[in-house]
């Protein structure tokens, strides 16, 4: 009874749940079961929070809620109460904002309704809707717009984000919020800086939402038109961990850097831990008698003595050359956090020539001044600026390896790529001895490793370990397996 | 079976009846973490209210909250029970004074009963004959091996004590876990809890909370509280303000009897709401600048 009452949202569950482990979420089959149970106790029409039970029985990383969202937006976008997928729809969602609509004249009724609007009542319409933060309308709006300037046609084989970008160059939203900044200024004249300030940011968050409704609004059309799987296929992206560094987007990298400080936090703990709990040192006599007396002098629990802990070293040594140009982008991401984390990191970059940077990165609050003066004052090329790991390798060791202790860990970030000049590679043998632990990170696949001009593999003969390391997922394994 | 909650909304609301207001995601997920007998794996930034969640759903309900603070070294004589060496020592020397007769076992069955075992919150969370909320704060600082002390309880709600044998809950608490995200948490763990993130709330939620929590407050400072806040969010911090930051700032800024915010006073009064030197400098840049005014924040 109850299995046949819940089937048809069953199977949509089921389809939900696939998509989402074909996105490379892992879901197993006690979340799957758990959601199952779920639904039964949320109605599907209370859209937020069924969007959120079924994320907190399938979804347990934050870092997944934006793949999980857009599954989620493509398999239920055609429910809810605001959504019913019945004819006329176009209807019962324009009468709930009809207020508006009618005082344009407009004629409720797929394709009928932009008849009735000239473009300057919209325009209208759409500041009016940023002005008052009114919701209805910001859809109303959303959904006049896409239908008006997105072009979209049946079976056309374009992505979403064509369409968004037809709209919303349509839309001209620069222009409106300068509109809605100088109307609201007027309206008040004794505003101070930090009030316009805080102005700005508001409509600017309006606009991020208006940008959003007619997000949803297209690939609710496109859902509609080519079908859930389809769709869901097409707008499967990797997820956080997944992208690739050496081709990550602006956009991708921004959302990267963000996760490179929960990684590098993760980091100083782990290297911490291990700081304190790594060995037992030798029985610390005086303490045990001292505690035995509390069992009548019957030592039953004896104390030993911990190490001592020693702050970690780091050194960092990372190729900032073309070839591997965004992921040094990344790298030096990665050194400006690891500085904020330890006490004791000092940063190196090369091409053919190797500089130190750590004081680029120290009391430096904004990280893309660090990265700038890296750019431009490090005193990385030495002949014409191709990478050459054997001459940087060298500098390094007349320079700075004296500096290297038995505390010293050393990670080295480069694809090896040497433009088959010497590899020098005896200076990595001689920082292996001298150094607790030697990292290579390699951001080039496997695969490519030791092929064409890459010598990897005749420096990672004198590493502890060596790895890929091209996505945040490969980064967080290198971490964990620090220890 | 009984239910603590019978709706979504009910949830809300009476989280909102002990100042707690919670969005769609928190009051769901506590009425599903009833309806499922789940415990929920509670995740954010520090300082979102994920130790009060727990708090308040135990206040809501009129439970008694225990707590397990997790600390690195927290072990499960710490955590679940221990049997109390020192009465048991001074037991075995009561017996061999008094008489020789009593054979081992029967001392044996005697020092290892309920009379000896000292409870720690897990076990006292499970014995408990009245309604308990179990929170277990941040858990992501014990050892990855010591999570899966919490394994036994968190799914079937029961201790196994060796010498007892197996203790099952009277009644099934409800149970809060608290992350801060240190470290991945085991796939084990995770499978068997409810996740709910909390995050920074968003503008609407924030100034409510300003609202509720600051007596004496004008809706109008109130809302430029929030406003500022959100600002100073999107800019790349070392450490973005939390609830808790917001609201100091708030009675702050009653106490110096500030009605409207303008640049000065942000300027001056910050260092309550950011602790770090180089975020203190963006935000104040940020406020007073006029060149930046006509390009947009990064984000």
């Amino acid at each position: 009874m109850e299995i046949a009452t819940h089937s048809p949202l069953l199977e949509l569950l089921n389809g939900f749940i696939v998509e989402l482990r074909s996105a490379g979420l892992p879901v197993s089959l006690t979340e799957n079961l758990d959601a199952v149970e779920a639904v039964k106790h949320i109605p599907i029409e209370d859209r937020e929070t069924f969007k959120y039970a079924l994320a907190g029985t399938l979804v347990k990383n934050h870092s997944h809620w934006k793949a999980f969202e857009t599954v989620f937006e493509v398999y239920f976008s055609l429910r809810g109460q605001e959504y019913e997928l019945v004819d006329g729809e176009w209807e019962s969602d324009d009468t709930a904002t009809g207020e508006e609509n009618q005082q344009e004249g407009q004629v409720p009724g797929q394709g009928g309704s932009q008849e009735g609007l000239t473009q300057e009542q919209l325009a209208e319409m759409l500041f009016q809707a940023l002005a008052k933060q009114d919701r209805n309308l910001m859809r109303t709006v959303a959904r006049q717009s896409v239908q008006r300037f997105a072009g979209m046609e049946p079976g056309r084989p374009v992505g979403g984000t064509y369409y968004l970008y037809r709209t919303l160059r349509n839309l001209n939203l620069e222009e409106v919020l300068d509109r809605l900044l100088t109307s609201s200024a007027d309206s008040d004249s004794e505003s101070d800086f930090l009030e316009e300030r805080l102005r700005k940011d508001e409509y600017e968050h309006r606009i991020e939402e208006l940008k959003k409704e007619i997000e949803a609004e297209i690939r609710r059309r496109l859902v509609a038109d080519r079908g859930v799987e389809a769709m869901a296929k097409t707008l499967r992206k990797p997820l956080p961990e997944d992208v690739d560094f050496m081709h990550a987007s602006r956009e991708e990298m921004v959302a990267l850097r963000r996760a490179i400080w929960p990684l590098t936090r993760k980091l100083a703990v782990r290297l911490a831990r291990k700081r304190r709990h790594g060995r037992k040192g030798p029985l610390d006599f005086r303490r045990t008698v001292r505690h035995s007396l509390s069992y009548g002098g019957v030592p039953a629990e004896p104390k030993f003595k911990y190490p001592k802990p020693s702050k970690p070293e780091i050194m960092v040594i990372a190729d900032i050359s073309g070839s591997v140009a965004a992921f040094a982008r990344f790298t030096l991401h990665l050194v400006y956090a690891l500085n904020n984390q330890f006490s004791r990191v000092r940063s190196f970059v090369f091409i053919d020539g190797l500089d130190e940077v750590t004081d680029f990165f120290e009391n430096v609050d904004d990280i893309t001044e660090a990265i700038h003066r890296v750019n431009t004052e490090a005193d990385v090329i030495w002949v014409d600026g191709h990478s050459d790991y054997g001459h940087a390798f060298e500098i390094f060791e007349e320079k700075f390896a004296k500096d290297i202790g038995p505390k010293t860990t050393v990670i080295i970030l480069g694809d090896a790529r040497n433009n088959y000049h010497a590899s020098q590679s005896w200076v990595i043998k001689d920082i292996e001895d001298k150094a607790r632990k030697v990292f290579w990170l390699n951001p080039e696949p496997r695969s490519y490793w030791d092929t064409g001009d890459s010598i990897v593999g005749e420096y990672s003969d004198f590493c502890n370990g060596t790895f890929e390391v091209r996505n945040l997922k490969q980064l967080e394994a290198f971490v964990e397996n620090l220890v | 079976m009984s239910y603590r909650f019978n709706e979504v909304n009910k949830v809300r609301e009476d989280l909102r009846s002990v100042e707690y207001l919670a969005d769609d995601g928190i009051a769901g997920i506590v009425y599903l973490a009833d309806r499922l007998q789940k415990p929920i794996l509670v995740e954010g930034p520090a300082g979102t209210g994920k130790t009060q969640l727990a708090k308040s759903v135990a206040e809501m309900t009129g439970s008694r909250l225990i707590r397990l603070q997790c600390y690195e070294g927290l072990d499960e004589s710490k955590a679940l029970y221990e049997w109390n060496y020192k009465k048991q020592l001074l037991r075995i020397q009561a017996e061999r004074n008094a008489d020789e007769s009593n054979s081992w076992e029967d001392l044996e069955d005697n020092i290892f009963s309920d009379e000896f075992l000292l409870t720690r919150p897990l076990l006292e969370a499970i014995r408990s004959d009245d309604p308990v909320v179990l929170l277990i704060d941040e858990v992501d600082r014990v050892e990855i091996e010591t999570e899966a002390l919490l394994l036994e309880i968190l799914s079937d709600y029961q201790v196994s004590i060796p010498e007892l044998g197996t203790i099952e809950a009277k009644q099934i608490p409800l149970v809060f876990l608290t992350s801060n995200n240190t470290r991945e948490l085991s796939e084990a763990l995770k499978r068997r809890c409810l996740f709910l993130h909390i995050d920074y709330p968003e503008l609407e939620r924030e100034r409510e909370i300003i609202l509720t929590k600051v007596p004496d407050i004008e809706e109008n400072l109130g809302d430029q509280i929030a406003r500022v806040v959100r600002t100073v969010r999107q800019l790349e911090l070392k450490k973005a303000p939390s609830v808790s930051e917001t609201l100091d700032w708030a009675r702050t800024l009653i106490h110096l009897g500030v009605e409207h915010i303008d640049a000065q006073t942000a300027t001056d009064t910050v260092n309550i709401l950011l602790k770090y030197r180089s975020d203190i400098d963006k935000a104040i840049k940020e406020f007073s600048s006029d060149e930046d005014l006509n390009s947009p924040v990064s984000n």
